[in-house]
């Protein structure tokens, strides 16, 4: 019996969210917001690979994400409550803010 | 070189008229995990109908263990492509939880203690076609295989099969559950390989 | 972004009873950094695919359009243990990559870097340690390796040969060689001693998801602030 059923980092989910996203999704960040901890999503904890990849706050384990990879689609599922992840947009970072 | 990774077969192996298309047997039980693995003391355990009225009937575990058991031997195949046969349950018939309540839904969702949940048609969880198991193979089911309690469906793929199960809620409108809402079919009946939505 | 490109097993090298590292042609493979990954997909004759996550060994540059993966076959695996002994030398596979913006280091960062690998989790940190020790760096670099028995060492004497350049410290858990000070067993408090100021440097972490949780609670409870540790799990 496993205690703590072996989980992943979110740097697993870079291969198959690579597939959608034009930069790496791996260094995006978040603020949980169930329990307020800051993590990129390569920190989150990710269960799976079957049948799909559940990405977890670290801290209280809350869903963040999911991602179902299918024949010919990608799923991907922020859910309510699952808070926003924050992407660093590489072509647009000589902009000062105001 | 023409084809791609000579000589990798994966598992999927013939096995006649048992084994469900695109599945392979396996004799281990593989442990699929969506989170961490909830330990719910049976002492603080429930099981809960609540119909679509809102009106609850609940067991406790005593209850539910004083309930007509039965055990099942049945085949049971996962949508990652393992089907393991003649698995031994003992539990309790969903039809005695739900004949205690009054309703006119024709949709399910089991809801499972660390918020998971799937969705099924009431009739598909009724007429002896389901179970809520807390025995697997002669012992009490261990957490990592849904203890102490889930449900077993073993004519759908296996995820319809929550483990850790705290209640069925009885639904007028079909509500696609956590796999279900993510790409998964509604359904899932191995046996015509509805893995995905558009199956 | 990523697209699957066609890879050509060109070599095979066996680091330990159950470890191999593979070479890889990737024709047009854009390069990559220390630390980062591919997903490598198998296809079986009816269509059927697995795709698994492997580490790159080696930085990119030395062998441009060819890649170096860790391959530890676990008993019972699907894909492992066919990429570790069955996929014939000449046969192609499919690769995605390069993966990862997160687990990642180049010589280019400043401060002490300290690695801390369990088992074939040395795989990607053997990336950063070549790619320390073809830079010019100076900056002090620890290794701490932690392996059952002397046996299951990878990379065994191209460690040896860096040992001038890098410290790198094998730690023993369960058969500890001949005349070793260090008695066999799991990584402790002890083993973090003599290490560089916590507060400068980069900490990179791989292993099973149990050695990385210890290991991360060893290095916050050494002093190690959360934000310089960098994690890497496997299952």
């Amino acid at each position: 019996m496993n205690e703590h059923p072996l989980y992943l980092d979110g740097n697993a989910l870079a291969g198959p969210l690579g597939e959608v996203f034009t930069t790496d999704p791996t260094t995006a960040w978040r603020l949980c917001p169930a329990c307020r901890l800051p993590a990129t999503l390569a920190q989150l904890h990710v269960y799976g690979p079957e049948p799909g990849l559940t990405a977890r706050c670290p801290g209280c384990a809350a869903v963040a994400l999911r991602v179902v990879t299918q024949p010919g689609h990608l799923w991907l599922q922020l859910g309510s409550g699952a808070g926003a992840f924050r992407f660093s947009r590489p072509h647009d970072r000589v902009r000062n803010p105001g | 070189m023409g084809s791609l990774s000579p000589g990798f077969h994966g598992r999927t192996r013939a096995f006649e008229g048992r084994l469900p298309p695109g599945q392979y047997p396996t004799e281990s039980f593989p442990v699929l995990s969506a989170g961490p693995t909830p330990h719910v003391p049976t002492d603080r355990w429930s099981f809960t109908v609540t119909t679509e009225r809102g009106e609850t009937r609940s067991w406790t575990w005593d209850e539910m263990m004083a309930l007509p058991q039965e055990e099942p031997t049945v085949d049971i195949h996962c949508v990652t492509r393992w089907s393991k046969f003649d698995t031994r349950w003992r539990g309790v018939s969903l039809d005695v939880f739900l004949d205690e309540v009054d309703s006119s839904s024709e949709h399910v969702v089991a809801e499972s203690f660390d918020g998971y949940t799937t969705n099924l048609p009431r009739e598909d969880v009724t007429g002896g076609k389901a179970w809520l198991a807390h025995a697997y193979d002669g012992y009490a089911l261990s957490p990592d295989h849904g203890g102490p309690a889930r449900l077993v469906v073993p004519h759908l793929y296996f995820w319809k099969s929550a483990k850790w199960i705290k209640g069925i809620i009885l639904t007028p409108d079909d509500e696609p559950g956590f796999w279900e809402s993510a790409g998964y079919h509604g359904y899932g009946d191995p046996w015509r390989e509805q893995r995905y939505w558009s199956d | 972004m990523h697209g699957w490109r066609r890879a050509r097993l060109t070599e095979r090298t066996r680091q330990t009873a159950t470890g191999r590292t593979l070479r890889l042609d990737v024709p047009e493979w854009p390069g990559h950094l220390p630390g980062q990954h591919v997903d490598i997909r198998l296809t079986a004759d009816d269509g059927y695919q697995a795709v698994r996550s492997y580490s790159l060994a080696a930085p990119a540059g030395a062998g441009a359009g060819s890649i170096e993966l860790g391959v530890q076959a676990t008993s019972g695996g699907e894909v492992s243990p066919y990429l570790a002994d069955d996929l014939p030398l000449g046969a192609e596979v499919e690769a995605r990559g390069p993966l990862g913006g997160w687990f990642v280091w180049t010589p280019r960062e400043s401060g002490p870097l300290l690695l801390v690998a369990g088992g074939s989790g040395i795989v990607p940190l053997m990336a950063m340690v070549r790619a320390r020790l073809a830079s010019a760096s100076d900056e002090p670099c620890t290794l701490l390796y932690s392996v059952r028995s002397p046996a299951e060492v990878w990379y065994a004497e191209e460690l040896d040969a860096a040992a001038h350049r890098i410290r790198v410290r094998l730690l023993h858990t369960r058969v500890a060689p001949d005349g070793s000070a260090r008695p066999a067993g799991r990584i402790g408090g002890p083993d973090l001693r003599d290490l560089p100021p916590s507060a400068e440097g980069r900490c990179y972490v791989c292993g099973p998801t149990g050695f990385v949780e210890h290991v991360g609670e060893l290095l916050l409870t050494t002093g190690y602030a959360p934000g310089r540790i960098r994690t890497e799990r496997f299952g």
